[in-house]
């Protein structure tokens, strides 16, 4: 693709960052066995340190360079070699390192080079020690595929690698039945949305399949002009675009992967899952693939507003209902997991509102103060666990731990500070970014209000995050410790700590990076590095006739409306945190009780049952399916199909063959009665019967008669009878009165009455009487002229 | 064309009938010397099969290493065999899959080893020879040389219920292919007819097209016969109960390569010899494929035998590659060929799988195991990638196929010939794809069931994991699932000619008119097929007429006779409508008689 | 009535006839007994004598008479042959009933 990129190695560069862990990943699990233990982590470390190392200088050499020069939007792009070719169809295992995918794998692998640090410690008694590595490395891997993909196929790849480490890591204590299961729930909804995802790829294909290029899926060729302004913007359904469906097809493939309404139900059973999993994949990568799939295709959302508009509210309904199931929880990681539910809440609604930049800033610090607060809680747990504790993750159990791990507490207290969004530390720019973006957005078909609504709706979710993080941290660390084993917790070792204290760092510093920008006051560069970095991957204008540049969709304010929107935010996550100091502080208080069992005794049972969602998914998809299936394999397959159908035909064959197997016996006399009464059947049905009558025929005036007395003895023995005078007496022999005339031929002439036959059986007697009339003048139709036969 | 290569597909086919016979003659107490054998056939034959490869030209689309020898004359059938890019890779599956499944079985089957062996070389030899016949008299012999060894493996080496399953798959398959039959008699009589002498050979046979009733009707019973193979929605209930039922290593076979006849004899037989059959009756063999995806899978999910929790997915995934190929597309039949190939070496695994389970606990039900992967970590570990790539999962083999397959029928709906149609392919392709999650739903709880929980059936304990002789069966498969998944592109680029000229071949001739036998490329009788649309034109004509009449009569009431007149002639109006009207594909069987044919249907080129 | 009686004509020998050969027909299809059936065979074949009688009177032909003495010789040879194999079986099983005589059928 790129001639001018040489390679050292075999492989292109760029291939070498997702292989390195893949390679560590394949010898762990393939000869773990035989490794040391030291030898296991140290590979797994190693393979993603060097991922790390060689994505640095990947985006800080040759990217860079391509940055400046103005082609940051294409950046490099290697390939591999073409996977799959089918006509003209043609999917290269191709990588592509631009500004955006630059930001990403630079969090994957830095956030992933600490996990596996942390988790040397974290995982050190476990059985499974390299198998964990394996798939942490397996994990980052498929990670780095995901972003650095080229094209979607090979962003499959990695987007469906992810969900099997998911499954994998989530059911790492497969003993325990309640992991497995919640290992294969996180697969199974990630594959529904896989399946949407499928769907929107195909879309794309079929819009794109007449362009030059060919339908290679490959972003730079869907991100083509000529691909984009007369083929995204096409009426497919309803009036809408076809923008509108690929991006809410795509939208659902993401919701399932970054646990969005209605596919969110995973995330908070995955904490299952070792900490360090949760941290890696539910808080810091995975779940952020969706919010990076919908960056990367901004210019398909950037031509519907219709997808935007779906984007938008579904992240904002999440972001809100997340929260407010995070209020009731007792389980630490489970507070965190619907913060996280919620944060990618908050990332959906920049991404929805054209501000891209955003949500990738809040991916960003998001991965650090999240990563940092599972980090942390693992490292809690770790402490509590040593202490024997048996529900190590129950916050209502702890209390007073900031003295007794001062470190976790510290890069806690950092990371909740990040979150509430409280100036300086990350959280509050990306997320004022994302408030700010909101308020001012209105694209056109969207009501006028609808950004503010956004706005409004996130100050609440922000309001609510404030409170429940807060609340968790006091929780934790403030107050009287309420168990024996939070009262002996003792800090954890080095390789716990140390990326706390990194992560911590990270999260107080990322947010300078991403200044709003102002009209008057000049800002240093460096504080808008990341959006003029991110500029050139990304679409923030709205394609209104599919062209770019008519109108950007992320709206601006002024410097005096942007400062205000900033101290609102600010005040907005004081006053959670202040919400929580009142009724936390000092570990579970008489008010809260009072509360909860009072007027908001029903919010806290909705809060603490998740909005009895699982519940209602159970009873409205799990069971009728089960049902459904059960029901086909009863009465379809088993009853329908194979007892009426076929074992059925079966059954009448078999009936026939009784019933003829009854003459076949081999009982001779058997056989005598079937020839008896097949000879009587020939015999009624053979004409021998036939009835008497007479023939015709007309000559001149004369009528010729031919008597037919029947075949067989009746016939041939016979005495035939005439009348031809109509006295309806036997006539005699002309000259003899005595005796009756009895012939087969007579001949009448000139006679118009009717004429009879007795036909007079030889050995019964009995007498047969046939009476016609012939008219001579008027030939009966059917009679021809020359006198052929009549009527029988 | 190489001469020696001309003789690689008759000695991959003599030597499993070769090794058969001198099995048959050692002593029957040799049981080891029968494996052996059995084992040292079947790798030749891989390695044999191999050189078809090296003599393999992948640029060219027709039949290659062809050879022909006559056979019967006095019927015109000849012993002719070739292989192009559609078949050659699953005579490749077809013969690396026999040593392992003998490898796989091991001394599982301890009576009538010897038997055994013969039966499953015979079988070997009449798959391979379905595979390569390029003769229709030869491929229904062939056809039906495989079904007494699999009846036999069945019926003999089978589990409880072995006579009701042997007898069902027997009697299923007899009665489609004895349709099949009748109608390879009739194509027999009227291509001879049309050919000027009478022949079987396939390639002769495909270029004569019967008339278009004939057509459907024989489309019938060839789809009948192979769609009972695949097997089609309705027809699939002989698969469960065959499978469970079976030996390990009948299971193998019948999932990996037995069934997919189905969709080779489709893409071989039925479509290109009755294109406008075919393009009939696509749009109910694509609505069963997708039902029987989706029903195939919901099935399988409530099982509790594994057995038949995998031949239910089998149903389901054969339901792709049926979709993929009357999608008409190069994605979706090339995405057929390989999910085919896919599918024998995934389902050939969990076969297996099941096998090894089988051994060790002597059940097959979920219920009966979970926590197996604390004991067998590297079974756990190997069974995995099976299942991932049986659930589709990109990078292993599952997912081309399904991939392909669905992308093809999604867009079927712009590329197809002219006289063929598929109802709403985006929405046949979307609720194929509802396969996917499916897939995963029970393969994973399978899998779960299977592996994960406690371990706490005292019976499972003491499961010793694989040996010497499991890995050497199992790291192959995993290998081919690895290599099919990450490098696809080999095997579609040699696919590709012989797909491609299928696809140009067939929509010709499902464009051509039709009416009497005659032979593709020489057209119809053109001023036959001129006066037959003068003649519609006339009674289409006196049909206009007649209405004028009718016009006219009741413009002038009164007169009697004039009414009388036009009553008379309006049947003949009326008989010219339901002419015209039967050149429809609705028409089905619609006698095809030269008129219907030029009264242009929708689609169709007028002559 | 009276007419039936005593105006006799070939109508009664062939009803006699017919008579005749239904019974030994039922006698062979329905009896189980070899002898029984031998008896019935013969009835049979005296029904056709006696078609053959009356017929040979109505045609005024002599030559059925000749059919009938052949008729009556074939009977009596049927008939001991008949006989001398029902004698033979019964002295090995001590029974003639002809559906237990069924060992060729196993």
């Amino acid at each position: 693709m790129d001639p001018t990129t040489t390679h050292p190695w075999p492989l292109p560069t760029l291939a070498w960052i997702p292989l390195l862990p893949l390679i560590g990943a394949a010898i762990n699990l393939i000869f773990g066995r035989w490794l040391p233990k030291r030898a296991a982590s140290w590979i797994a470390i190693f393979a993603v340190g060097a991922a790390f190392l060689l994505s640095a200088y990947e985006v800080f050499g040759p990217l860079f360079a391509e940055y400046q020069a103005g082609r940051g939007g294409i950046g490099i792009a290697q390939t591999v070699y073409t996977w799959i070719e089918v006509g003209s169809f043609k999917a290269q295992l191709g990588f592509r390192l631009d500004t955006l995918s630059a930001v990403m794998i630079m969090i994957v692998t830095f956030v992933g080079t600490l996990i596996h640090i942390y988790s040397t410690g974290y995982m050190a008694h476990d059985p499974r020690y390299r198998t964990f590595f394996g798939y942490l490395n397996l994990f980052t891997g498929s990670m780095l595929i995901l972003v650095l993909a080229a094209n979607m196929p090979v962003m499959f790849i990695g987007w469906e690698g992810v969900g099997l480490c998911s499954f994998l890591l989530i059911g790492f204590w497969y003993e325990n039945e309640a992991f497995a299961t919640a290992g294969r729930k996180a697969f199974v909804v990630n594959r529904i949305g896989d399946f949407a995802f499928l769907l929107g790829m195909f879309l794309l294909f079929w819009a794109t399949k007449g362009h030059q290029g060919g339908a290679s899926l490959d972003f730079a060729n869907l991100r083509d002009a000529a691909v984009v302004g007369p083929e995204y913007v096409k009426g497919l359904w309803g009036g809408e675009r076809l923008a509108a469906a690929a991006g809410i097809l795509l939208f659902i493939g993401a919701c399932g992967k970054s646990a969005q309404i209605p596919l969110f139900v995973w995330l908070p059973d995955a904490m299952a899952g070792p900490t360090p999993v949760s941290a890696l994949i539910h808080a810091a990568t995975m779940v952020t693939a969706g919010v990076y799939m919908v960056c990367r295709l901004s210019f398909l959302y950037a031509s519907s507003t219709t997808a935007l508009i779906v984007v938008a509210t579904v992240g904002l309904l999440t972001a809100i209902a997340a929260a407010f199931m995070a209020f009731a929880q007792t389980d630490l990681k489970k507070v965190l997991a619907y913060s996280t539910v919620s944060q990618l809440g908050f990332m959906f609604v920049a991404a929805g509102t054209g501000n891209s930049t955003a949500a990738i800033f809040h991916v960003g610090t998001h991965a650090f103060f999240k990563a940092c607060l599972f980090l942390g809680a693992g490292s809690i747990m770790h402490s509590l666990e040593h202490e024997g504790s048996h529900t190590p993750g129950d916050i209502m159990t702890m209390g007073g731990l900031r003295k007794r791990l001062p470190i976790t507490h510290a890069t806690f207290l950092i990371s909740c500070l990040a979150i509430a969004g409280i100036v300086p530390f990350a959280g509050f720019f990306s997320k004022d970014e994302i408030l700010g973006g909101a308020f001012g957005v209105h694209p056109p078909g969207w009501p006028e209000w609808y950004g503010k609504l956004l706005w409004a709706g996130l100050l609440i979710a922000a309001l609510g995050t404030a409170f429940y993080m807060w609340r968790l941290y006091f929780l934790v660390f403030a107050g009287d410790s309420r168990s024996e084993p939070a009262k002996h917790a003792h800090e954890s070792p080095r390789s716990m700590t140390g990326p706390l204290i990194v992560l911590a760092a990270f999260a107080t510093l990322a947010g300078f990076i991403g200044f709003p920008h102002f009209e008057h006051i000049e800002l240093p560069s460096f504080m808008h590095a990341l959006s003029h970095w991110l500029e050139p991957s990304l679409t923030h204008d709205w394609y209104a006739s599919g062209q770019p540049g008519v109108q950007a969709i992320a709206g601006h304010e002024s410097d005096a409306t942007t400062l205000l929107l900033m101290g609102l935010a600010l005040a907005i996550g004081a006053s959670g945190i202040a919400g929580a100091y009142l009724l936390y502080g000092r570990g579970p208080s008489k008010t809260v009780a009072e509360l909860v069992a009072g007027r908001l005794g029903p919010l806290y049972e909705a809060s603490k049952h998740k909005l009895w969602v699982d519940e209602a998914y159970d009873a409205i998809f799990v069971r009728p399916f089960k049902a459904l299936a059960r029901g086909l394999f009863e009465i379809v397959d088993r009853f329908v199909i194979d007892t009426v159908a076929v074992n059925g035909a079966a059954f009448v064959i078999g009936i026939l063959g009784r019933i003829s197997r009854w003459f076949q016996n081999g009982n001779v006399q058997r056989y005598l009665v079937g020839v008896v009464a097949g000879g009587a059947l020939v015999f009624a049905m053979t004409d021998c019967r036939h009835k008497a009558t007479f023939d015709y025929k007309i000559v001149g005036d004369q009528i010729q008669l031919h008597a037919e007395p029947g075949d067989g003895i009746d016939g041939a023995a016979a005495s035939i009878y005439w009348d031809l005078d109509g006295d309806n007496q036997k006539d005699t022999v002309p000259g003899n009165p005595n005796k009756l005339l009895d012939q087969r031929d007579v001949t009448v002439t000139g006679y118009n009455g009717p004429i009879t036959m007795w036909v007079v059986d030889p050995i019964t007697r009995e007498e047969t009487k046939v009476t016609r009339t012939i008219d001579l003048n008027i030939a009966a139709p059917g009679d021809k002229p020359d006198g052929a036969q009549g009527v029988k | 064309m190489n001469t020696l290569g001309n003789f690689v597909l008759p000695l991959i086919l003599g030597l499993p009938v070769l090794g058969a016979i001198f099995v048959m003659c050692t002593p029957k107490t040799e049981v080891a010397l029968h494996r052996g054998i059995g084992m040292a056939v079947t790798v030749t034959t891989f390695l044999a099969s191999l050189l078809t490869l090296s003599y393999f030209n992948p640029h060219e689309a027709g039949f290659q290493l062809v050879a022909d020898i006559e056979w019967i004359p006095a019927l015109g059938a000849h012993f002719k065999t070739g292989v192009d890019g559609i078949s050659v890779f699953l005579v490749i599956l077809t013969t690396f899959l026999m040593p392992l499944t003998l490898l796989g079985t091991g001394k599982a089957i301890d009576k009538h080893v010897r038997e055994f062996i013969a039966a499953m070389l015979i079988l070997e030899a009449g798959m391979l020879g379905a595979f390569v016949s390029l003769d229709v008299f030869l491929f229904y012999v062939f056809w039906e040389v495989m079904l007494i060894p699999m009846y036999l493996l069945i019926g003999i080496w089978g589990g409880q219920r072995r006579l009701y399953a042997s007898i069902k798959f027997v009697i299923y398959t007899m009665v489609g292919s004895l349709l099949m039959l009748v109608a390879i008699f009739y194509l027999y009589v009227q291509a001879g007819a049309a050919l000027g002498s009478y022949t079987t050979d396939l390639e002769k046979l495909t270029t004569v097209s019967l008339p278009y009733g004939a057509q459907v009707w024989c489309f019938a019973a060839f789809a009948l016969a192979f769609a009972i193979k695949i097997p089609l929605f309705p027809l699939h209930t002989w698969l469960p109960d065959a499978h469970v039922e079976a030996p390990t290593a009948g299971s193998v076979i019948l999932a990996g390569v037995l069934l997919k006849f189905g969709i080779y004899g489709f893409l071989r037989y039925a479509m290109p010899l009755f294109p406008h059959g075919a393009a009939v009756w696509a749009p109910t063999i694509a609505i069963l494929s997708v039902i029987g995806i989706i029903y195939g899978a919901f099935v399988a999910f409530t099982q509790d035998d594994v057995k038949k929790l995998v031949a239910y997915s089998s149903v389901s995934h054969l339901g792709f590659c049926a979709l993929g190929i009357f999608a008409l597309t190069y994605y979706g039949i090339e995405g057929s060929i390989f999910a085919m190939l896919s599918h024998g070496l995934t389902t050939g695994g969990l076969f297996l799988g099941i096998g090894v389970l089988y051994e060790r606990r002597h059940t097959r039900r979920l219920a009966e195991y979970g926590g197996i992967w604390k004991q067998m970590p590297v079974f756990a570990g190997l069974f995995l990638v099976i299942v991932m790539g049986s659930a589709g999962l990109p990078a292993l083999s599952g997912f081309v196929g399904e991939f392909l397959t669905i992308m093809g029928t999604f867009i079927a709906g712009d590329t197809l010939p002219s006289g063929y149609s598929l109802p709403m392919p985006r929405l046949l392709g979307g609720l194929a794809a509802t396969g996917v999650v499916l897939g995963a739903i029970y393969l994973l709880w399978m899998f779960q069931k299977v592996f994960f929980g406690k371990l706490d059936k005292a019976k499972n304990g003491r499961l010793p994991d694989l040996n010497g002789r499991e890995l050497a069966t199992f790291i192959p498969l995993v290998i081919g699932i690895f290599l099919m998944g990450l490098f696809p592109r080999p095997l579609l680029v040699v696919m590709e000619p012989a797909v491609d000229k299928f696809m140009r071949d067939f929509g010709r001739h499902v464009g051509e008119p039709d009416c009497a036998p005659h032979k593709y490329g020489d057209g119809c009788d053109k001023p036959a097929a001129d006066k037959a649309q003068a003649e519609i034109q006339k009674n289409l004509d006196g049909v206009a007429k007649g209405a004028a009449d009718v016009q006219h009569t009741m413009g002038a009431a009164g007169s009697a006779a004039p009414a009388a007149g036009s009553a008379a002639r309006t049947p003949a109006a009326g008989s010219a409508a339901p002419a015209a009207g039967s050149a429809a594909p609705a028409a089905g069987g619609a006698a095809a008689n030269a008129g219907s044919a030029a009264a242009a249907a929708p689609g169709r080129p007028t002559p | 009535m009276s007419d039936l009686i005593w105006n006799i004509g070939y109508a009664h020998f062939l009803v006699l006839a017919a008579i005749l050969f239904l019974i030994g027909m039922i006698g062979v299809l329905i009896r189980r007994n070899a002898l029984i059936i031998l008896m019935s065979v013969e009835l049979m074949l005296n029904a056709a004598n006696v078609t053959l009688l009356a017929f040979s009177r109505m045609w005024g032909d002599l030559s059925a008479h000749t059919f009938a003495l052949i008729v009556i010789a074939v009977a009596a040879a049927e008939a001991s042959v008949g006989l001398a194999i029902v004698v033979a079986v019964f002295r090995g099983r001590h029974n003639v009933e002809v559906d237990r005589l069924n060992t060729l059928r196993h």
